[in-house]
């Protein structure tokens, strides 16, 4: 049977780099095919022990502040390239925690949510370099924007459910970057703006790549408190009710559309900080950052730790963006394993590497 | 000038329409925006051109052109429907009783791989397909088409009235449109549902194949990128017309085409992939069951 599918793959594959590729292929294939049924069941027979082990830990989870402490040496241990991919993760985490909001908790599909992500960098952008505000006054203003945006898009987005909600909110996505990338005059186009300073903080300027780092540390450490309290506030619990069953959660006197209202602009909230993070840590803002496979990614960030748990998040971003930096040799291939991993997900464990049984994705 | 436009835009619309026909099938049975149907169509614009430089090396091509032609669509035709028949049996069907989303996120995931699997195995560069027609044609009304436009809108009049004869008139048709109606009764009733599904994606793939051919025959260039936003622009025609319907799908075609072409040479070329989008958002806010679509109910 095995062989089957593996003749039948190679044979797909055959046209696009030849006889030759395409007979090794079909080698590796067979071999793979009934090693990948061999492991799928090894895993699906170890997994529930995993489970039970993870539950004789002990309740109070408070001893993992532990973890805090290696986090906050990276800058004494490490060089400043992995300072650097761990400040770009520091983004990600507080992006991916946004995206949680609306995807994990609420369960509204965004395939834009890198358009607010854009606003917030663009604001600061524009803010720090047109009108020579500081970081510190154009990061409330350019979060608030973004919220502001996050808003007003959802007003008429929100009537919308499942499928065809998560292809509108890919349509303002792509029309931001068109946006971006077409406004010359306001947006210096496909060139980007380059020249945004960096934070200071008490009259000195935070421009070594370790003190910025302790910069997003505290964003990101206030991000996850708050998230914490989010998830188990009225709000919170609003909008789990609905994402498990929009029309009970009506009946039993949920605003519905207000709290998805919320939801949305709280993610957009945090994608605004993050946006004027990165601008802040990159200088330079340009539409290229922006791209729907950017939206992408952040959502495999999600999906991939656990979709709706604060914590699988933060591993799924920090996995998501420090492999492509291990794997340096095998990146070209790093989409394709992407690709790959999303589908294989998907169909062996649709709730992520870490995430809860008990999420169920809109119906 | 005008009628130019409207020519263009009819091809470009036609092809639209082709795509949207396999968005529209499949969404119509499975509910599922099968967002790797883009792809599909950029394979088959690569093959397109794969098979086409492989019969010109073997001599095929100054034997007899039209013959390699038809060679040409007939296995890419094969080729792209075998991978839409792959793409479901190992992406979608094992997630049939899933949650809404996750066949969605399955599809994206197909869509990022194949992208990245041409792109590793043909290169990032863009590939040109060789000119077989030239810019020859004929004069219509005081304007030029050429015989590749013609060829284009009347091979996907055929293909779309091909489609249409067998989804009405045969009994594998009938059965789709039982499956799309409701997948547990026709199961009930016989029909092997997971076969019906299967055809559909091979018969989409089919449509979109041709498509990506006449594309990369009539724009001259293709990568590996193409395939998004096409599929966007095809899945928005569909939405237009209505989600599937197939009269729907075919009229939302021509209509986007028409639109995209006017409003790149009347208002700004600039921001011409964004109508696709502006009109998505448009139509999905005002009327989501499209212009030629039904309300559905919603089961509580």
């Amino acid at each position: 049977m095995s062989i089957v599918v593996a003749l039948w793959l190679s044979l797909l594959f055959l046209p696009f780099k030849g006889l030759k590729a395409a007979s090794v292929l079909f080698v590796v294939l067979t071999v793979a095919i009934p090693l990948m049924k061999l492991v799928s069941v090894l895993m699906r027979k170890a997994l529930p022990h995993l489970e039970t082990a993870a539950g004789l830990l002990p309740r109070d989870k408070r001893y993992l502040y532990v973890l805090l402490v290696p986090v906050l040496l990276v800058p004494f241990v490490g060089e400043d390239y992995v300072v650097d991919v761990a400040v770009l993760s520091g983004i990600y985490i507080i992006l991916a925690l946004g995206l949680n909001v609306v995807v994990g908790y609420t369960g509204l599909l965004n395939l834009g949510f890198v358009a607010y992500y854009a606003i917030g960098a663009y604001s600061y952008a524009l803010l720090n370099t047109r009108l020579g505000i500081g970081f510190w006054t154009a990061l409330p203003a350019s979060v608030v924007l973004t919220t502001l945006a996050g808003f007003l898009l959802a007003v008429p987005a929100l009537r919308l459910k499942g499928d065809y909600l998560a292809i509108v909110t890919l349509g303002f996505g792509e029309i931001v970057r068109l946006v971006l990338n077409n406004w010359d005059s306001f947006t210096r186009g496909p060139n980007g703006i380059s020249g945004i300073a960096p934070p200071s903080l008490a009259g000195a300027v935070i421009g070594k790549i370790s003190h910025y780092y302790y910069l997003v540390i505290f964003f990101v450490i206030l991000s996850f408190f708050i998230m914490r309290r989010v998830e188990d506030s009225k709000i919170g619990r609003a909008w789990i009710a609905i994402r498990e069953d929009g029309i009970a959660s009506s009946a039993m006197g949920i605003n519905t559309m207000l709290y998805k209202l919320y939801s949305v602009a709280f993610g957009a909230f945090w994608a605004g900080l993050a946006g004027c993070l990165f601008a802040a840590k990159m200088r330079f803002v340009s539409p290229e950052s922006f791209t729907f496979m950017e939206s992408v990614l952040i959502l495999c960030m999600v999906i991939i730790g656990g979709i709706g748990s604060v914590a699988g998040v933060i591993i799924g971003a920090v996995v998501l963006v420090f492999l492509p930096e291990v794997l340096r040799d095998a990146q070209m291939y790093r989409m394709l394993a992407v690709g790959c991993g999303l589908v294989f997900l998907m169909v062996f464990r649709p709730q992520g590497l870490f995430g809860r049984k008990d999420v169920s994705l809109g119906n | 000038m005008l009628l130019q436009q409207v020519i263009n835009g009819l091809t470009l619309g036609s092809v639209y329409a082709l795509i949207a026909l396999g968005y529209t099938m499949v969404y119509g049975i499975l509910e599922l925006i099968n967002f790797a149907h883009g792809e599909i169509y950029m394979l088959g614009a690569y093959l397109g051109i794969i098979l086409l430089g492989f019969f010109t090396a073997v001599g095929l091509t100054a034997y007899s052109l039209p013959l390699a032609i038809v060679l040409v669509l007939v296995l890419t035709v094969m080729f792209c429907s075998s991978y839409g028949f792959t793409i479901e049996k190992i992406a979608y069907k094992p997630l049939r009783n899933a949650p809404r989303l996750s066949p969605l996120i399955s599809a994206i995931g197909v869509s990022i791989f194949l992208q990245n699997y041409v792109m590793l195995t043909q290169g990032a560069t863009d590939k040109v397909f060789p000119s077989l027609f030239g810019n020859s044609g004929f004069k219509f009304l005081s304007t030029n088409v050429t015989y590749l436009q013609a060829a284009i809108i009347v091979v996907s009049a055929l293909m779309m009235l091909f489609l249409q004869a067998f989804v009405m008139r045969t009994k594998t048709g009938k059965s789709m449109r039982a499956v799309a109606q409701d997948k547990t009764m026709a199961s009930l009733l016989g029909i092997n549902v997971d076969a019906v599904i299967s055809v559909t994606f091979v018969i989409g793939s089919g449509l979109a194949a041709i498509a990506g051919v006449m594309v990369a025959a009539y724009y001259g260039l293709v990568n590996y990128y193409i395939g998004y936003i096409a599929g966007i622009k095809a899945f928005t025609a569909a939405v237009l017309g209505g989600i599937g319907s197939i009269p729907g799908a075919m009229f939302g075609g021509v209509l986007l085409g028409l639109v995209e072409s006017l409003g790149a040479s009347y208002v700004s070329s600039e921001y011409k992939d964004a109508y696709a989008f502006l009109i998505l958002i448009v139509i999905l806010l005002v009327k989501p069951e499209g212009l030629l679509g039904k309300t559905p109910e919603e089961k509580i």
